[in-house]
C-alpha cells in the first residue's frame, strides 16, 4: 500500500519536473520504477501488480492517454518469450523491454512534427484548440523550417488552457490570437486550416480530446477546411464510443471529481468524440493515416 | 536414348495439353514395364483416366468438353479452354501419334489409349465450335459438373442466369445425373427478375421422388421439405438442421467395396446438396458448414477404421457447432452487451436468433432497457421475436416496417442480425432490413450489426437484384 501512494507522488513529480513531457510518458517512466522496485516473486504476481499500478495511476490522472499508454506498456514488455529463463532473467528482460518502449515514446513526437510540419503552407493562417504539446512542437518545427503562417487559439474553458498556449507561441516570435471558444464558426471563414491534439485516438478513427473539439470540427466541416488530428501512437485505445454519451464517465471528469461529486450529471465533461467523418486526416508516429486506416494500425499494435 | 525422350517430352508438353496426356500416360506405362511400383499420383492419374473413359462413353453431346479433362494440374484445364479457339482439332489428333512413334515399340497399350483419347478430344472440339460462343461466357462463370476436379473459376450460385439458356440445360442435365427431379417454374415471369428462379408452389418438389428414395437418404428429404416450407428458417437453424442431418447421414453410411470413405462419402453428399439446394437455395452459412464438413471427410486418413472414422466426423460436426454457433453467440453477447446501457430503447428487426440472445443475455445482467420490435409481412417473423423477449419479461412494442420512421426519434440504437457478411463489408439479411438502416442513419441512431464469424462469404454483392431468392407472389 505504501508502494501505491509512492507510485502517485512519483508520478505527480514528474510532471511538475518535466512540464513538457507527455502525461503517458511520466506515467509509463512511473511504472517502469515501479516494475524495477517491484517485489513479487513470479510472473503472475508481477502482472498483477501492474495492473493494479495502471490502476491506482488512472485514478491520479483520468486522461484516456494515461490509461492506454499503461495498457500498452504491459502489453509490450510482456511480448516476448519468458519461457526459459528464471525469474529474475525474465525481469530483467522486462525492464529491458520498459526503457526501450520508453525510448520510443519520447521519439514519437518529433516523428509525428516532422511529418506535419510540411502541410504547413508560408501565409496560412491556423487555427487549434486549447494547449497541446504536440501541436505546439509542430508548429515549433515549421517556424525553424522559416514558415510564416499566424495562429488562432481558443481560450478553452473552464481551465483557460487557450492562454498558456498562446503565451508559448508568443515565445517562439508566432503571432498569435485568443479567440473566444463561441467565436470558432465567426473565425473559420479566415483559417486555412485547423490542427488539434488528441487525449486518445479510438478504434473507429475518431479521437477523444478537450471539450469543444467536436464543435470546432463540425464548423470546419461545414467550411470545407482540413481538420488535422496529431497524436503519438501510444494513445490509439480500445474503445469504440458511439456517440457522446458512450463514452467512459471515467475518461470525462477529471480524477478528484470523479471520486467527490455525488451525481455525475450535473458535471461538466472535460473532453467530447469527434468521430471519423469529421477528421481529415491523423499525424501519428506510425504515418500519415485516414481514419480509416487507424483501425488496421490500432489492431497491429495490440495484437 | 532416354533423355532425348525426356527433353521432346518436355517440349511437347510445353505447347500441347493434349500431347501432355499421353505423355504422361506414357510414364506410367514405362514405370510399369519397368517394374517400379505405381506411385500414389500415378495411382490417382489411372483412376482419373478410368473415369474419364467412362464418362467418354457416356457423353455424347460435347456441351461440357472443356471441363471433362480430368488432368491433375489445374492450369490445364485452362489451357484447354484457351485452346479451343483456334483450330488446334486437327493438331490435337497428330501429335500425339508422332510423339507415340518416337517411343520404345513396348508401349503399344498405351499408344492406343493415347490415340483414342486423342481422336476423342478432336471430336469433342469440332463438336463444341458450334456453341462455343454461347459457352464462353458461362464457362467463365458457372460451375464444372460436381464429380469432376476442383474449378479453377470461382462459383456462381445456380440460381442465378436463369435467362441463359445454356446454363439452364447444365443444371438440369446436372441434375438428371444426380436423379433428382427438376423445379417446375411459373408460367408468367416478372421481367425484372427474369434472372432469378421463380419457382412454382404448388407441387413440393418431393411429390416427384419415390418412396423410399434411393439416391437421397430420407433425413435430408424431411430437411429439404422443412425448408420448402419455411418450418426450419432462420440462418442458423438451417445450419443446425443441416448438420444434425449430416451426422445422421454419416451414421447410417456403410462404405461400398473397393471404395474409400474419404472419397465416396463425399460424392454421396453431392446428390444431397443438389437436392436441398433445388428445395431452397443455400445459405452463405449453409455453404461454408458444408465446406467444412467435406474437409474433414476429406482429411480422413485412408487406414482408417470406418467405425473410428465415422465417430470422428461426428465429433467434429459437434465441435464445429459447438464453437461457430453456440459459443459464437456467448462471446458476441459478451461484447453487444458492453453497448447496451441504462435507460436504452433498442429496436430489433423480425427474428434473429443471435440478437434475441444477446437481448436476453443483457436482461440477466440487470441492464435496464426496452426494445422496439419492427415487423413486416409476409411472414411476420417479428412475432417470434416478441414472443421469446415478453416470455423473458422485456418490456416490448410492435409496430410494423411501415412505421419506422416514427417510432425512430424515440430509439437510441438499432440491433440487426445477419444471414450473411460479404467481402466488401456490405450485410445481407432479411428484405427490409437496408431501409430500416437507412431510416436509422437519417436519424443519427447507430446501427449495430450482429453476425457469427462461420456467415462471412467471399461473395461482392452491391444491390439486393443481382442475386437474391424469390417469394410465393399468392401470399
Amino acid at each position: 500500500l505504501f508502494r501505491q501512494t509512492y507510485l502517485q507522488m512519483y508520478f505527480r513529480t514528474q510532471i511538475s519536473q518535466d512540464p513538457d513531457v507527455a502525461s503517458a510518458a511520466a506515467a509509463i517512466r512511473s511504472l517502469l520504477e515501479f516494475l524495477k522496485r517491484d517485489q513479487s516473486e513470479t510472473l503472475l504476481g508481477l502482472r498483477e501488480n501492474l495492473t493494479e499500478a495502471i490502476r491506482r495511476l488512472g485514478e491520479a490522472d483520468s486522461s484516456v492517454a494515461v490509461s492506454s499508454g499503461g495498457e500498452l506498456f504491459l502489453r509490450f514488455i510482456t511480448l516476448t518469450s519468458l519461457e526459459h529463463l528464471d525469474f529474475s532473467q525474465s525481469k530483467n528482460l522486462l525492464v529491458e523491454r520498459g526503457e526501450l518502449f520508453l525510448n520510443k515514446i519520447s521519439l514519437s513526437r518529433n516523428k509525428v512534427a516532422k511529418l506535419c510540419h510540411t502541410f504547413i503552407k508560408d501565409g496560412a493562417k491556423i487555427l487549434t484548440h486549447s494547449s497541446s504539446r504536440v501541436v505546439l512542437k509542430v508548429l515549433e518545427n515549421a517556424a525553424a523550417d522559416k514558415k510564416r503562417f499566424s495562429v488562432y487559439v481558443t481560450e478553452s474553458q473552464p481551465d483557460s488552457a487557450g492562454k498558456l498556449m498562446a503565451e508559448k507561441l508568443r515565445r517562439l516570435n508566432i503571432p498569435v490570437t485568443v479567440i473566444l471558444d463561441a467565436a470558432v464558426g465567426y473565425i473559420m471563414e479566415k483559417v486555412n486550416l485547423v490542427i488539434v491534439g488528441a487525449e486518445g485516438v479510438v478504434e473507429s478513427g475518431g479521437i477523444i480530446n478537450k471539450i469543444g473539439t467536436y464543435q470546432l470540427a463540425v464548423c470546419s466541416k461545414a467550411h470545407n477546411k482540413p481538420f488535422y488530428v496529431v497524436a503519438e501512437s501510444f494513445k490509439f485505445v480500445r474503445l469504440f464510443p458511439l456517440n457522446q454519451q458512450d463514452v467512459p464517465a471515467q475518461f470525462k471528469y477529471k480524477a478528484d471529481i470523479l471520486k467527490t461529486a455525488e451525481d455525475l450529471d450535473k458535471e461538466h465533461p472535460m473532453i467530447d468524440y469527434t468521430p471519423p467523418s469529421l477528421i481529415t486526416l491523423l499525424f501519428t508516429d506510425l504515418g500519415v493515416l485516414t481514419p480509416s486506416a487507424v483501425s488496421d494500425e490500432l489492431i497491429k499494435i495490440y495484437l | 536414348m532416354a533423355d532425348a525422350d525426356e527433353t521432346s517430352k518436355q517440349a511437347e508438353r510445353n505447347t500441347n495439353v493434349g500431347d501432355g496426356i499421353a505423355v504422361k500416360k506414357q510414364d506410367i506405362a514405362r514405370a510399369k514395364n519397368e517394374g517400379k511400383e505405381l506411385t500414389k499420383d500415378e495411382k490417382q492419374r489411372l483412376r482419373k483416366e478410368k473415369k474419364q473413359q467412362k464418362k467418354n462413353k457416356k457423353d455424347d453431346k460435347g456441351e461440357s468438353e472443356h471441363e471433362n479433362v480430368p488432368l491433375p494440374p489445374s492450369q490445364a484445364v485452362v489451357q484447354c479452354q484457351s485452346q479451343k479457339a483456334p483450330s488446334v482439332a486437327p493438331s490435337l489428333a497428330l501429335t500425339p501419334v508422332s510423339v507415340c512413334t518416337s517411343e520404345k515399340p513396348a508401349k503399344s497399350k498405351a499408344e492406343q489409349r493415347a490415340e483414342r483419347r486423342a481422336r476423342q478430344e478432336a471430336d469433342r472440339a469440332a463438336k463444341g465450335k458450334k456453341g462455343e460462343s454461347a459457352q464462353q461466357p458461362p464457362s467463365g462463370k458457372s460451375k464444372a459438373p460436381p464429380n469432376e476436379l476442383q474449378p479453377v473459376v470461382k462459383r456462381l450460385p445456380e440460381h442465378v442466369q436463369v435467362d441463359d439458356p445454356a446454363a439452364v440445360r447444365k443444371l438440369a442435365k446436372k441434375l438428371e445425373r444426380q436423379q433428382i427431379p427438376v423445379r417446375s417454374e411459373y408460367g408468367y415471369k416478372v421481367s425484372l427478375f427474369s434472372h432469378l428462379h421463380q419457382y412454382s408452389r404448388k407441387a413440393p418438389l418431393t411429390q416427384q421422388i419415390s418412396i423410399p428414395s434411393t439416391v437421397i437418404h430420407p433425413y435430408i428429404v424431411r430437411l429439404g421439405l422443412q425448408y420448402s416450407q419455411g418450418i426450419v428458417a432462420g440462418s442458423n437453424a438451417r445450419s443446425i438442421a443441416l448438420l444434425h442431418a449430416f451426422q445422421k447421414v454419416i451414421q447410417d453410411y456403410k462404405t461400398p467395396p473397393n471404395e474409400e470413405l474419404s472419397r465416396d462419402l463425399v460424392n454421396k453428399l453431392k446428390p444431397y446438396i443438389s437436392y436441398l439446394n433445388q428445395c431452397r437455395p443455400l445459405s452463405a452459412s449453409m455453404g461454408n458448414a458444408i465446406k467444412y464438413v467435406k474437409k474433414e471427410i476429406s482429411n480422413i486418413p485412408c487406414l482408417c477404421k470406418e467405425e473410428e472414422a465415422k465417430k470422428q466426423l461426428l465429433s467434429c460436426i459437434d465441435n464445429y457447432i459447438k464453437e461457430k454457433i453456440t459459443l459464437a453467440a456467448t462471446t458476441i453477447s459478451a461484447y453487444a452487451i458492453e453497448k447496451i446501457s441504462n435507460g436504452d430503447v433498442i429496436l430489433v428487426y423480425g427474428c434473429s436468433s443471435l440478437v434475441n440472445h444477446i437481448l436476453c443475455d443483457a436482461f440477466d445482467k440487470k441492464r435496464k432497457f426496452s426494445v422496439i420490435v419492427v415487423d413486416s409481412r409476409p411472414r411476420l417473423e417479428g412475432r417470434e421475436a416478441l414472443r421469446r423477449l415478453v416470455k423473458k419479461g422485456i418490456c416490448c412494442t410492435y409496430v410494423l416496417i411501415s412505421a419506422v420512421s416514427y417510432i425512430l426519434p424515440e430509439v437510441s440504437k438499432v440491433f440487426l442480425g445477419a444471414h450473411a457478411l460479404l467481402a466488401n463489408g456490405y450485410v445481407m439479411s432479411r428484405v427490409g432490413t437496408s431501409q430500416i438502416a437507412l431510416v436509422a442513419k437519417a436519424y443519427n441512431v447507430p446501427v449495430l450489426v450482429c453476425c457469427e464469424t462461420y456467415k462471412f462469404c467471399e461473395r461482392v454483392q452491391t444491390d439486393s437484384f443481382v442475386s437474391n431468392e424469390l417469394g410465393n407472389q399468392y401470399t
